[in-house]
C-alpha cells in the first residue's frame, strides 16, 4: 500500500509531467480497496463545478477551438461505409470554413480534430484518407461495444486493427469482472491488452452506464491504470446512461490520485451523448479545475462525439458575426 | 488578448453579469426612504448612512437611519395592522404568502445583482443559493398559512414582531424572518443590516405590490442605534435577531423581564469533521463550501477543520492544491468563487486574527496567487499546526480562514467538536454510517450534516444549541417561535378566581397523643438526602400561621453540588424512551400508594380544602402518566427537503435544567414541569415552592423507591429567588423555568445571558390543572431542543 509517505513531492512529479507513458504497475489491491466515492457529494460537485465557471466572447471561441482539437471524431454505425467514413475523415482534417478560420486569426494554428474513430473494418480506409494529415485513426476494439468474446479474440481484434494502421485502440472492459469484483482478473485482462497494442495508445471504454455505482467506477478506473491505460473513457455510446459531469468528477479524481501516487499522466476521455458546445465547456471545466491545464489538449483530453463539431460551428460562427447560422452554411461531414 | 493567445494559455477571462438594472434601479429610489404602514416616507431625521460596493470600496446608495420617532411609527403602524392580520383566514395570508414568493421569482435576478453590489458576495451564489431559497421560504411558509388553525388549533400568533438581521445573507435572513412570522398571523417591523439594506428595500416594493394590508410590513433602516431602540420598545412583542452572539447577549439582557418573546441565532465555530474513511476529494469539496462560500462570512461555516491524524498530511496537500485553483475577484464575474468582504470593518478583524495566529504559533498558508487590489478582498487562509488553546481555535473569525486540528478516536473528535462555548452546526465526514450516525447525536449543534455542508432549506429548522442562541427558524419547529398558547390566558382568569382561602382553621390535636417525631426534611442531591451546605433552616409556616415543619436554607454551594450531580447523571439522556416511561409509571404508582399522606401534607401545607387536596394529587399522578405515555412517543420528524436523503428532526433533552416552582399547587406544579423534563432525558435542579415546600422533600421517598437514579432530580430548598439567581449564572446549566415573580422572572433572564441558556419564565398566577397545562406539547417542546440532521444517501 502506498501510504502518506510514499507520495511523491510535487517537485518529484513535475519531473514526469507529460514526458512517460503510464508504464502500469503490479495490481495494488489495497489501495483499490481503500477506494472511498460518495455518490451525493459527487453529484454535489458535478452539478456546482458547472455553474461556478463560465467562458464568454473570446474566451469561449478560444475554448471551443481548444475543444475541436480534443474530438475523437466518430462514426460507429452498422450502415458505416468507406464512402461516409472519408467524407468524415475530411472533416476532421479541415473542420472550419476558411473565411472562419481566417477571421478569427487562427490560420496558423492549423486545427484539426484529434483522432478520426471508427470500426476495425473501416480502418484501412480512414487510414488512407488521413494520410499524411497526422490526424490518427482510433479503432474500438475487443468486442466493442459489449465486450462479450473470449480474450483470444480481443487480442486478435487489436493486433489486427494495429496492423491496419490505428494507432489509437479503445477498447471495452469486461464488466462482469466489475460487477463481480474480480479485480485481478480486470487487471490481467486489461494488462495483456495494452501489450497486444504496442506502440499504440490504449484507451480502456469502462462503460460507466453499465458498472452500477460510482465506486465501481473508481476502482476499476484504478485498476485498469495500474494495467497500462493510456486514457480511460466512460462509455461505448452504446449504453442506456453515457458520460455523465459525476462519473467525470470520479474518474479524474482517480486520475489525479493515479498521478499523485506514480507520477504518471493517464488521459481522460468522455464519450456519448456529448452534443452540444455547452457540454463540451462544462467537459473542459472539469478538466481545468481537477487536472489542470495539461488536460485541455489532445494529449490527455478527448471528446468522444460525433455531431459535436457541427454546434461548435454554429457558435464559433455566432461569435463572429452576432447572427444565430443556418445549417446549410456549414459544409457536411 | 487574440483569439490564438488564449487557445494557448486558456484561461478564463472576464465574464460580468450586468449590473446596469440593478443600477438604474437603485437610481431611482436613491436616496432611500423608510417604508412605514404600507407607504414610503422620509425619515423624521437627517441623517443618512452611506451604502457601498465591497468589491469597489465606491458608494452604492444612501439610506436613512431611523430614530425614535421613526420606530414609534413603525412599531404603531404594525400594531394597527395585527388586529386585521391576525384574524384574517389562513388562506387569504397563504395567498399574500404566495404572491411574495412569485413576485421574488419573478424578479429573481435583479434581486441577485442588487445583493451581489450590496454585499459583495459572488454573483453564482445570490443567484443560485440566495435567491432560490428565498423564494423556497416563502412558497414553504405559504403552505403554513394555509395549514395553520387547522394544524395548531390551540395558538395564536404572537402579536408585533421587531427583527434584526446581519449583513451576510441579507434578503434570506429577511426571508427566515417574515416568512413565518406573516404565516402564523404576526406583523413584523424589520431593520436590515446597515452595511446591506438594499434587498430588503427591494422587498418592501413587492409588498407593496403584492398588496399587503398596510403595516403588516414595515422595514426601517438604521445601524445599531435603531435597532436598540426597536429592541427597547414597549409596543413590541417579540425580537428575533440573528447577528453576533455579543450583540445576542445585550438583547437578552435588555428585553430580561419585559415579558418579551425572544429568539436569537448568533455565531459559531463549527466542527468539520473528518474521519480517514471519508471521500477526501469530496471533503475537500465539502472544505470549499464549508469555509469559502460567502467569504466565510457564515455563522455556521465549518471553521475548524478535524482531521483523523493518519490523512491529515493528504488531506492538507489536497486541500493546498484546491486553494491555488480558487478565483478571488469582482462579485458580479460569474466565474468566480469568494468575492469581497463585507466592510473594511471586517477586513481588518480578519486580518488581525490571522496575525495572532502566526504569532501564536501556528502555520499559515496562502494560496501564490493575489487578490484584487481594489475593494475589500481577503485570501482563502489555512492554519495547521493549532493548538485548541489559540485564539483563531476559539473566536468565530466570519471570514475565509480555516483552522486545522488532528483528532486520534471518535471519541477525542466529540470531544474536540463540543470544546466550544458554541453550537451551532457540525460536518462528519464518514462512509461508515455506524460511526455517522453515532456521532451525530454526540455533537453539540442544531445542524449536523452528514458528508454535506451548509444545505438550508425552509423544511429545516436552523438554530443553535449553547451560545449560538436558542429558537429554530425553518420546519414546523419554527412556527412555534411566532405563536402563544391561547390557553394561557384563560389558565391565569381561571386561577384567580381559584383563590385559596385558609377557611378550615388549625387542626386541632389531642392533647393526650403522642408527640409527632420531629421529621427532618432534606435536601435531595445525587440521590442522597443531605443537609444543607449553610447549616441553616427556614420555618415553613401554614397559611393559618401554624410551624408545620422546616426545610433547610439552601444556597450557592447546595446549587453548584446539585448541578455536579445533575451532570453526572447525564447518561440518563441515553437511556430508552421506555425505560424512562418505566420510572415515571413506578412514581406514579408509588404516590398513589401515598396518596392519603401527600393530601395530609397538602392540606396542612396550603390550608385547602380536603376535597381539593385529593384532586391535585391525582391530577399528579395524572401527569406522570401523561409523560411516561410520551416519554417513548415525543418522536422527531423527517423533514421533506429537496435531497436525496434524509433530514432528521430529533428532540434532543437540553441537558441540565433548574427549575423554579411557583406557590400554586405545590405538588402539581413541580410534577408538571418536572416529568416532562425528565421524560425527555434531563436531569434537573429544582427549588420548590418557597411557602409551601414540604410535598416536594415528601417527593424524594417516593423517588428513592421508584428507581429513579440519583442526581436526575435534584431538590434544592430555600430562598426561591436567589437560588434561582444562582442557576440563571450558573454557565454549566442549559436551561432555566422560571415560575415566580416579575423581579425573579426578570433576573433569571438577564443573567441567562452569561451563556445563552435557554429560559421559559412565567409571572401570571396560573391554574396548574387548566387546559393549558394539558397541552403537553408546549411542555416537551420546552424539555427539547431540536437537532436536524441531514443525511445524503446513494449507492
Amino acid at each position: 500500500m502506498l501510504g502518506a509517505n510514499a507520495m511523491l513531492t510535487m517537485v518529484e512529479r513535475k519531473s514526469h509531467e507529460g514526458t512517460t507513458r503510464n508504464a502500469g504497475m503490479p495490481l495494488d489491491l489495497s489501495w483499490v480497496r481503500r477506494t472511498h466515492v460518495n455518490r451525493s457529494a459527487v453529484e454535489r460537485r458535478a452539478s456546482t463545478l458547472v455553474t461556478r465557471r463560465t467562458v464568454k466572447k473570446e474566451w469561449q471561441a478560444a475554448w471551443l477551438l481548444r475543444a475541436l482539437t480534443c474530438i475523437d471524431l466518430t462514426t460507429l454505425q452498422g450502415d458505416d461505409t468507406p464512402g461516409n467514413v472519408a467524407r468524415l475523415c475530411a472533416k476532421g482534417v479541415h473542420p472550419l470554413r476558411d473565411d472562419m478560420t481566417e477571421a478569427l486569426g487562427i490560420e496558423k494554428l492549423n486545427l484539426h480534430v484529434a483522432a478520426l474513430c471508427v470500426y476495425h473494418n473501416l480502418v484501412p480506409e480512414a487510414v488512407e484518407a488521413l494520410r499524411g494529415t497526422g490526424v490518427p485513426v482510433a479503432a474500438v476494439s475487443t468486442g466493442f461495444p459489449a465486450g462479450q468474446i473470449a480474450l483470444p479474440q480481443k487480442l486478435d481484434e487489436i493486433s489486427a486493427s494495429v496492423d491496419a494502421g490505428a494507432q489509437e485502440i479503445d477498447i471495452v472492459i469486461s464488466r462482469a469482472h466489475v460487477l463481480t469484483g474480480n479485480w485481478t482478473a480486470l487487471y490481467d485482462e486489461t494488462k495483456v491488452c495494452r501489450q497486444a497494442c504496442g506502440d499504440a495508445q490504449m484507451k480502456v471504454i469502462l462503460a460507466t452506464g453499465e458498472l452500477a455505482t460510482v465506486q465501481n467506477v473508481a476502482m476499476a478506473s484504478l485498476v485498469c491504470m495500474m494495467a497500462g491505460a493510456d486514457f480511460i473513457k466512460t462509455s461505448t455510446g452504446k449504453e442506456p446512461v453515457n458520460a455523465t459531469l459525476p462519473v467525470g468528477v470520479v474518474m479524474t479524481r482517480a486520475i489525479r490520485e493515479y498521478r499523485e501516487q506514480t507520477g504518471y499522466n493517464v488521459g481522460f476521455k468522455p464519450a456519448g451523448g456529448i452534443r452540444t458546445a455547452a457540454q463540451a465547456l462544462h467537459w473542459q471545466f472539469l478538466m481545468k479545475e481537477e487536472l489542470g491545464d495539461d488536460w485541455l489538449k489532445p494529449a490527455l483530453f478527448r471528446l468522444g462525439a460525433s455531431s459535436l463539431l457541427s454546434d461548435i460551428e454554429r457558435q464559433l460562427s455566432y461569435f463572429l458575426t452576432g447572427r444565430y447560422a443556418a445549417d446549410n452554411h456549414f459544409p457536411m461531414p | 488578448m487574440s483569439v490564438a493567445d488564449i487557445f494557448e494559455t486558456m484561461e478564463y477571462g472576464p465574464a460580468p453579469e450586468s449590473r446596469d438594472p440593478a443600477l438604474h434601479w437603485i437610481e431611482e429610489h436613491n436616496p432611500f426612504q423608510l417604508f412605514i404602514d404600507g407607504e414610503w416616507r422620509d425619515s423624521a431625521g437627517t441623517e443618512r448612512i452611506d451604502i457601498v460596493n465591497p468589491a469597489t470600496g465606491k458608494p452604492l446608495a444612501a439610506v436613512a437611519q431611523a430614530g425614535e420617532a421613526d420606530v414609534d411609527a413603525a412599531v404603531e403602524a404594525a400594531r394597527a395592522a395585527f388586529t386585521g392580520w391576525s384574524t384574517t383566514p389562513d388562506h387569504v395570508r397563504a395567498r399574500y404568502l404566495y404572491a411574495l414568493a412569485r413576485q421574488i421569482q419573478r424578479h429573481s435576478r435583479l434581486f441577485a445583482v442588487l445583493e451581489s453590489l450590496d454585499n459583495g458576495k459572488p454573483i453564482r451564489e445570490s443567484r443560485d443559493i440566495d435567491i432560490p431559497l428565498v423564494s423556497r421560504h416563502f412558497y414553504y411558509h405559504a403552505g403554513w398559512a394555509q395549514l395553520l388553525s387547522k394544524e395548531l388549533p390551540h395558538y395564536r400568533p404572537v402579536g408585533v414582531v421587531g427583527q434584526i438581521i446581519p449583513w451576510n445573507f441579507p434578503l434570506l435572513m429577511l426571508a427566515w424572518k417574515i416568512a413565518p412570522a406573516l404565516a402564523t398571523g404576526s406583523t413584523v417591523v424589520l431593520k436590515p443590516a446597515e452595511f446591506t439594506p438594499v434587498t430588503a428595500l427591494r422587498f418592501a416594493e413587492i409588498v407593496q405590490r403584492a398588496g399587503l394590508p398596510a403595516g403588516v410590513v414595515n422595514i426601517i433602516t438604521g445601524d445599531g442605534r435603531t435597532g436598540e431602540v426597536l429592541v427597547r420598545h414597549p409596543g413590541v412583542d417579540k425580537i428575533a435577531f440573528t447577528g453576533s452572539t455579543e450583540v445576542g447577549r445585550s438583547i437578552r439582557r435588555e428585553t430580561a423581564g419585559t415579558g418579551k418573546r425572544l429568539s436569537l441565532e448568533l455565531g459559531g465555530k463549527s466542527p468539520f469533521i473528518v474521519f480517514d474513511d471519508a471521500d477526501l476529494d469530496s471533503v475537500v469539496e465539502g472544505v470549499v463550501d464549508a469555509i469559502w462560500f460567502n467569504q466565510g462570512q457564515v455563522c455556521c461555516a465549518g471553521s475548524r477543520l478535524l482531521v483523523q491524524e493518519d490523512i491529515e498530511e493528504r488531506l492538507i496537500a489536497k486541500l493546498h492544491e484546491r486553494m491555488e485553483h480558487l478565483r478571488v475577484g469582482d462579485a458580479l464575474d460569474k466565474a468566480i468563487d469568494i468575492g469581497a468582504i463585507v466592510a473594511p470593518i471586517q477586513l481588518q478583524r480578519i486580518q488581525s486574527l490571522v496575525d495572532s495566529g502566526v504569532k501564536e504559533g501556528a502555520t499559515m498558508w496562502q494560496p501564490t496567487w493575489a487578490c484584487p487590489t481594489e475593494g475589500y478582498f481577503f485570501p482563502p487562509t489555512l492554519f495547521t499546526n493549532v493548538a485548541p488553546a489559540a485564539t483563531i481555535a476559539q473566536v468565530e473569525i466570519f471570514g475565509p480562514v480555516l483552522v486545522s486540528m488532528t483528532f486520534r478516536t471518535p471519541q477525542e473528535a466529540v470531544d474536540l467538536a463540543n470544546n466550544t462555548p458554541y453550537g451551532l452546526a457540525a460536518s462528519i465526514w464518514t462512509e461508515n454510517i455506524n460511526l455517522a450516525l453515532d456521532i451525530a447525536p454526540q455533537v453539540k449543534a442544531g445542524t449536523v450534516w452528514i458528508n454535506c455542508t451548509n444545505l438550508f432549506d425552509a423544511a429545516s429548522g436552523f438554530g443553535g444549541y449553547r451560545e449560538s442562541g436558542f429558537g429554530r427558524e425553518g420546519g414546523r419547529e419554527g412556527l412555534y417561535e411566532y405563536l402563544r398558547l391561547t390557553d394561557m390566558e384563560d389558565a391565569t382568569t381561571a386561577n384567580s378566581r381559584r383563590r385559596r382561602r385558609a377557611d378550615s382553621g388549625p387542626v386541632q390535636r389531642d392533647p393526650s397523643a403522642l408527640p409527632l417525631i420531629d421529621r427532618t426534611p432534606k435536601m435531595y442531591i445525587g440521590g442522597k438526602q443531605v443537609r444543607p451546605d449553610s447549616g441553616y433552616s427556614q420555618p415553613v409556616i401554614s397559611p393559618n400561621g401554624e410551624d408545620i415543619g422546616e426545610v433547610g436554607s439552601g444556597n450557592r454551594k447546595d446549587i453548584r453540588n446539585a448541578v455536579e450531580a445533575a451532570h453526572k447523571a447525564s447518561t440518563w439522556a441515553g437511556a430508552t424512551g421506555h425505560a424512562r416511561a418505566q420510572i415515571l409509571y413506578y412514581i406514579a404508582e408509588n404516590l398513589s400508594a401515598r396518596r392519603r399522606e401527600f393530601e395530609a401534607r397538602m392540606t396542612d401545607e396550603t390550608g385547602t380544602e380536603a376535597v381539593r387536596a385529593a384532586a391535585e394529587v391525582e391530577a399528579a399522578i395524572d401527569r406522570l402518566f401523561t409523560y411516561a405515555a410520551w416519554a417513548d412517543k415525543f418522536d422527531g420528524l423527517v423533514h421533506r427537503t429537496p435531497l436525496r436523503g434524509l433530514t432528521l428532526a430529533i428532540p434532543e433533552p437540553l441537558g441540565v435544567i433548574g427549575m423554579a416552582c411557583p406557590d400554586d399547587y405545590p405538588l402539581l406544579a413541580l410534577v408538571s414541569l418536572v416529568a416532562p423534563a425528565v421524560a425527555m432525558g434531563n436531569t434537573i435542579v429544582v427549588i420548590p415552592s418557597e411557602a409551601h415546600p414540604l410535598s416536594a422533600t415528601d417527593l424524594y421517598q417516593v423517588f428513592d423507591t421508584s428507581d429513579l437514579p440519583g442526581g436526575v432530580v435534584n431538590i434544592v430548598t430555600g430562598h426561591r429567588n436567589t437560588l434561582a439567581r444562582v442557576l440563571a449564572e450558573h454557565d454549566d446549566v442549559d436551561g432555566v423555568w422560571y415560575f415566580g415573580d416579575a423581579e425573579g422572572a426578570r433576573t433569571v433572564e438577564y443573567a441567562s445571558a452569561g451563556n445563552m441558556k435557554r429560559t421559559w419564565v412565567e409571572t401570571a398566577s396560573l391554574a396548574w390543572d387548566a387546559a393549558w397545562a394539558n397541552e403537553s406539547g408546549l411542555f416537551l417542546r420546552e424539555a427539547t431542543q431540536v437537532k436536524n440532521i441531514w443525511t445524503p444517501y446513494g449507492a
